[in-house]
């Protein structure tokens, strides 16, 4: 106590202020760092869960090396990271765009962009997997029916069934995506379109030398973001295609998936432990650039 | 004077020792299984016989969902805690053997030779260096149902009894729209369902081959055999038009719909379908070959003896699998979950080998065969891909089923490297 005494005032803010952080702090520790710490180390390691582990060196790295499936994998989450980020950049922004200006109905419009956000993954990625089906379940394919033109194999070709995957997992998103659009749109002064105005500037100036340069914040933010949930994506790829986990023929399968396949059903943690650090070396290098790239002082 | 106190003294400690040795012989025993309720049911109606039967011994059962079933099993014998007698999917025992979780069941109550004599053949598959280490109440095996329904319409009078009149029945149960999409299949497939099985111990050996060898250490269905087993099995759909890969999604949804005439499917299926409104179906062995030769897949969870258990613990956990692996037990098991009898002194009875539902079931588990896997999921996979190799890729069935065997090989020879 009397060490606490002698302390100056500031020396006391921060005792206090770690006190605070200690809590936070120990919860990371353990819950994040300590787990992370042990992947690292179990992918050197064999073990399926039960025996002991043993040390193997740099074996499960080398196995990943000569997968096959394994670069499939890597080249399919590329696919959606390339795919969906764009694609959902470029429609949130233009939803925003109009919602914005948009005064009828203008609350219940914004609702039913975030409906999909606050949907269950699990429930949507399941009806659009019946959405999906041939004919005579299939909702599209009915309708292709209905109108005598041939059914379009959506799940079931290696071709169609990564975008068919994507579709609604870009849909998912896009409400969450579109909300933060619209703040960033908001906080721009609308001292600038004024001046713009008076200055007779066309829209599509207005939209590149104002709008735009004033959203890079909201930009990076949204890009970073979705560009980690599409590395990640799991729970769509996972749901849609159950019965054949990121078939057919691997042409759906994400690197979570092949993760979750190889610990909880081959029960090789050494493996999928390896597989869990390549995840996060990319998601980092890629975090990385687009922060990099996305500076505001470039 | 002192020789009575000297004999109350004696009194009292032969009144102590008796005390003593009966809370020594109230022994618990713990067991564990994963949650599925009309196994938790069953299972708590056998411990309250068997607890009748053994009065000293009490067993307490806990139960886990199935996904944290592994990991808790392994994390609690090794530290003492857990299951004394633990039930286990027969796939799993080799990785439960090797990490020293589970001990070989003494051979002077189950003798090996006892055990081959009085349980169904596929059994011997959990049978390591002449010892069983786990055994089964209950067990599954395939069966082909059919839409009664459905048949009527079509004006087919019973179920195919060969793999010829099943395509033959099949033709005759399916329906195509006018642009030809198929809206009723008259047979189900897939490789994902139970198809793989199928496959796998049954079409590779009714053309002449067999799935496996050395043990189920050696992939050998990559021969003429196998190529006529996988064009078969394509051929329904490539060459006949009676079925579809993934029509409505899954198999069973699909026959369950009535939109499927005939189905393979695991016994467990039952209570599913029981409960379906509106579905007339029956149920027949699956169909033989040309020869009559038949075959069938059979699967199990099993109880075992974990490495926990010692002394006197170990003594009343013997108790509980002799119990656990009777006659009485298997009845109460099929009449309970539903699952078929691991004894032929339970199944071959004239009730249940002729019973309407159970019968074929039951019937097949004579000449049926357990696959022993590495990892069954991946070496599903194999069969799910060489399927889609031949219709996606449009590789040639020579060719994929040779892809398939190399790379279902390589999963064996990691395992058991």
């Amino acid at each position: 106590m009397t060490m606490y005494r002698n302390l100056s005032i500031r020396q006391k803010q921060i005792v206090w202020a770690w006190g605070f952080l200690a809590i936070p702090v120990l919860f990371y520790v353990v819950i994040r760092f300590y787990p992370t710490g042990t992947a690292f180390l179990i992918s050197f390691q064999d073990w399926n869960l039960l025996g002991s582990r043993t040390w193997v060196g740099i074996e499960n790295y080398q196995k990943l090396w000569h997968d096959a499936v394994f670069w499939k994998v890597f080249r399919n989450t590329f696919a959606y990271l390339l795919i969906g980020t764009p694609i959902s950049l470029i429609l949130s922004f233009i939803i925003a765009y109009h919602l914005d200006r948009v005064r009828f109905a203008h609350g219940f419009l914004r609702m039913l962009y975030f409906l999909p956000f606050m949907t269950s993954a699990v429930a949507m990625a399941w009806v659009w997997r019946w959405f999906y089906q041939d004919v005579p379940i299939g909702l599209f394919n009915n309708i292709l029916a209905g109108f005598g033109i041939p059914q379009i194999n959506f799940l079931g070709s290696i071709t169609n069934a990564l975008p068919s995957v994507l579709a609604p997992a870009v849909w998912a998103g896009l409400g969450f995506q579109v909300i933060i659009f619209m703040a960033g749109l908001r906080s721009i002064p609308v001292s600038y379109y004024e001046a713009a105005k008076i200055d007779g500037v066309g829209w599509w100036t207005v939209l590149t030398q104002i709008t735009l340069p004033l959203l890079r914040p909201t930009i990076v933010f949204i890009v970073v973001f979705s560009s980690i949930g599409f590395l990640r994506i799991f729970d769509h790829v996972f749901n849609m295609t159950t019965n054949n986990p990121g078939g057919p023929l691997n042409s759906t399968k994400p690197l979570v998936l092949m993760i979750y396949d190889t610990a909880f059903n081959s029960f090789d943690m050494g493996y999928a432990s390896a597989q869990t650090v390549v995840l996060f070396l990319i998601l980092l290098v890629v975090s990385l650039l687009q922060l990099w790239i996305l500076r505001s002082d470039r | 004077m002192t020789n009575k106190l000297r004999q109350m003294v004696y009194g009292g400690m032969t009144v102590a020792a008796g005390l003593f040795s009966t809370a020594a012989h109230a022994v618990e025993i713990e067991y564990w299984q994963y949650f599925f309720e009309a196994r938790v049911t069953a299972m708590d109606q056998l411990i309250e016989n068997f607890e009748a039967a053994n009065p000293d011994i009490t067993v307490k059962m806990s139960h886990f969902p199935y996904a944290d079933y592994r990991t808790k099993v392994a994390a609690a014998i090794p530290a003492g805690e857990g299951p004394d007698v633990v039930q286990l999917f027969y796939g799993w025992l080799n990785d439960y053997i090797e990490a020293g979780l589970i001990q070989p069941l003494p051979t002077d109550t189950f003798d090996p030779a006892v055990v081959d004599a009085e349980f169904f053949p596929m059994v011997q598959a959990m049978k390591k260096d002449g010892q069983y280490y786990a055994l089964p109440t209950a067990v599954r095996s395939l069966a082909l149902f059919y839409n009664e329904r459905l048949f009527d319409e079509a004006g087919i009078e019973g179920p195919p009894e060969t793999l010829e009149e099943l395509v033959e029945v099949a033709k005759a149960c399916t329906k195509r729209d006018g642009a030809g999409n198929l809206t009723q299949v008259g047979f189900t497939t897939g490789m994902t369902a139970q198809d793989h099985h199928w496959f796998r111990e049954v079409l590779v050996r009714q053309m002449g081959g067999e799935p496996y060898g050395e043990d189920y250490t050696k992939v050998t269905y990559d021969d003429e055999a196998g190529q006529k087993a996988l064009d078969f099995y394509i051929g329904l759909s490539r060459d006949h038009g009676v079925t579809q890969s993934g029509f409505m999604d899954e198999p069973q949804a699909a026959f369950k719909a009535s939109r499927a005439c005939m189905h393979i499917d695991g016994s467990f299926r039952i209570g599913a379908l029981d409960t379906v409104r509106g579905l007339k179906w029956g149920v027949a062995e699956l169909p033989a070959n040309a020869e009559g030769e038949r075959s069938n897949y059979s699967s199990y969870w099993v109880n075992g003896i974990t490495s926990k258990a010692e002394g006197e613990k170990l003594e009343a956990a013997k108790k509980l699998m002799t119990y656990l692996t009777s006659d009485e037990a298997m009845q109460v098991w099929l009449d309970v979950v539903g699952e078929l009898p691991a004894k032929p002194s339970v199944g071959m009875t004239d009730a249940n080998a002729n019973d309407e539902v159970f019968g074929p079931f039951i019937r097949g588990l004579a000449y049926a065969h357990t696959t022993k896997f590495a990892n069954e999921s991946a070496q599903r996979q194999q069969m799910v891909e060489m399927v889609e190799r031949v219709f996606l890729t449009d590789q040639s069935v020579a060719d994929s089923i040779a892809e398939a065997a190399a790379a279902e090989q390589a999963i064996l020879d990691e395992y058991y490297k």
